[in-house]
């Protein structure tokens, strides 16, 4: 897509001759765009009178290369779908897979991918608020973000092996159990990490120029959040109360006793602020996870490594650290998915840029992406 | 190099000897290859490890890199992460726009070749070095932030022995006596 300078606005003004709109191109290579995201954004001096994100930079085809590989080595490639979340995506899959061939999963099984996805979740947070913090000038916060999210992948290096393509969520369980020590220095983590929440809470989301640059900048309103598809923190910082975790339950997560934490204006704060409140409902999942947790097999018993399903197709979605992720399969009797289709929550949040942009400051604009917290992997599959 | 060596010891001493007798090719590499500033051209999951490497846990700086955003500004490239079609034209027209001397550093297996995405996609340009030319490659998928300072140091290396003169080589690199005593100095 070029930059349509052509459709530009302009106005004759009263003292004589005209003012033309500017048309700015930002991205798709640019720190805040979190990725290679490209936005044409049209501004009347600083204002922004229309902003189009323009996608499919990272387009890789993964929808389609799915349907040359087996269920199981289908597992990697989600990995790189939603890599600032890999085991979401990996659990969404396995979750088809596993209502699609009828596989029941054993319970230690569904305890380690809860505590491993909510930890997922704190990291993914850590990192979105991290580079809200840095969209919004305060570098500092981004550190001290990456420092807790750096803790969580080292959890996940000691468990899988790998910092951040996991392949860890198998269809029928989990690949690995737990390392010894590893459950200690978990506890120790989250003990450690509501401190360092409480500190970010006071360092950021109280200081006056982060509060000054987020509150009332993006407003969404709630029916609007429904009516364009949000989910996760964008949908409930506009006061949705809708969890997936809650109010579709799956997997163990009707065992547990936790909080969906909702804003009310519908900000870039507000969406900010429920994601630093979902990581302490993250710390207490794991806890009262790891109290329950009880030893036996984490791997579903017979499971073949070609897995050839029924004819037929499947849909389940989790509530990933973005919103609801489906994946729906088709499968037609062969080793190979006839068709996969991944409902991503990014693609359906970053669809509400122009709106939300309209009339802000072209400086509002990237944190106003920020806060819909955009993995491009995700949204351009 | 023996009266660099001299001459070194003398400005160690500190006792008013500030002269360097080099050659101005020995003199800009050593300078360049100390502070290599990147441009960080992430574009996906091995973005994720190139942030992880300037933070504090790995912390980049000390090597003397720290990324920026500003081609202009820039001495190396480092192209962390699958590269479509669709992102091939950007990211030559950045690197063309980088001062030089320049240099490319291909992190990642997609970067490196395609990687996982090497067969059967249609979207994906296999390695970097279809479009630019690459000086140091890194394999992993993602690689370490170890292995990206890894590159980073090797990249040196081969800074090191460069010269002005077209396609010319030097022989073995510039140390300051005190560098050499002590290790890089690292
Ligand atoms: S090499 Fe692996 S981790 Fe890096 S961009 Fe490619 S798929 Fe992602």
């Amino acid at each position: 897509m070029g930059l349509d300078v052509e459709s530009r606005r302009v106005v004759e003004v009263e003292e004589g001759g005209t003012v033309e709109e500017l048309v700015v191109n930002v991205g798709p290579s640019h720190p805040s765009t979190h990725g290679v995201c490209r936005v044409i954004a049209h501004l009347d001096s600083e204002i922004v009178t229309k902003a189009e994100p323009v996608i499919g930079h990272l387009h890789r085809g993964i929808e389609k290369m799915a349907e040359n590989r087996t269920y199981l080595q289908v597992v990697p490639l989600t990995d790189r779908l939603d890599y600032v979340g890999s085991m979401y995506a990996n659990w969404a899959y396995c979750r088809a897979v596993e209502r699609l061939a009828s596989i029941r999963v054993p319970d230690r099984a569904e305890y380690l991918r809860v505590i491993v996805c909510e930890m997922q979740r704190i990291a993914s947070h850590m990192m979105a608020i991290g580079s809200a913090g840095a969209d919004s000038g305060a570098v500092t916060q981004f550190v001290y973000a990456f420092d807790q999210r750096e803790r969580i992948i080292e959890h996940f290096e000691e468990l899988c092996g790998a910092r951040l393509t996991y392949n860890y969520v198998r269809p029928g369980g989990v690949s690995h159990d737990l390392p010894e020590g590893w459950i200690e220095s978990l506890l120790a983590f989250c003990e450690s990490h509501r401190k360092g929440l409480d500190m970010m809470d006071k360092l950021f989301f109280g200081n006056v120029i982060a509060r000054g640059r987020m509150k009332g900048v993006g407003v969404l309103s709630a029916e609007e959040a429904v009516a364009w598809g949000a989910s996760g923190p964008v949908a409930r910082g506009s006061g949705v109360e809708w969890d997936l975790r809650k109010h579709d339950p799956y997997s163990v997560y009707p065992r547990l006793d936790f909080e969906v934490p909702i804003g009310s204006n519908g900000d870039c704060y507000d969406r900010g602020r429920v994601r630093l409140l979902e990581c302490y409902e993250s710390c207490s999942i794991i806890e009262q996870a790891i109290a329950q947790l009880e030893p036996g097999a984490i791997m579903a018993d017979g499971v073949p490594r070609l897995l050839a399903p029924l004819p037929g197709d499947a849909y389940d979605h989790i509530e990933s650290a973005r919103g609801s992720l489906g994946v729906y399969l088709v499968s037609d009797g062969s080793p190979r998915p006839y068709r996969m289709k991944v409902r991503s929550p990014a693609f359906c949040n970053l669809a509400l840029l122009p709106m939300l942009a309209e009339g802000h400051l072209l400086s509002d604009l990237v944190v106003i992406l920020g806060s819909l917290d955009p993995v491009f992997g995700e949204v351009d599959r | 190099m023996a009266i660099v060596d001299r001459l070194g010891e003398k400005l160690d001493g500190g006792r008013g000897g500030s002269v360097i007798l080099t050659s101005v090719d020995a003199l800009l590499d050593y300078c360049r290859g100390k502070s290599l500033w990147a441009m960080p051209m992430g574009t996906a999951c091995c973005a994720m490890e190139l942030i992880a490497a300037s933070f504090s846990k790995f912390d980049f700086d000390r090597h003397g890199t720290i990324p920026f955003f500003d081609p202009r500004h820039t001495d190396v490239m480092i192209v962390a992460g699958t590269i479509t079609h669709k992102m091939a034209p950007v990211i030559k027209r950045l690197y063309e726009q980088m001062a030089d001397p320049k240099w490319v550093i291909a992190m990642g297996n997609c970067a490196v070749s395609g990687g996982i995405f090497y067969y059967d996609t249609y979207s994906v340009v296999r390695g970097v070095d279809e479009i630019l030319p690459v000086d140091v490659h890194i394999a992993g998928c993602p690689p370490r932030p170890e292995s990206l300072q890894d590159g980073v140091l090797r990249l040196r290396e081969i800074i090191a022995t460069e010269s002005i003169a077209p396609g010319h080589k030097r022989k073995g690199a510039f140390t300051l006596p005190r560098d050499a005593a002590e290790g890089d100095g690292e």
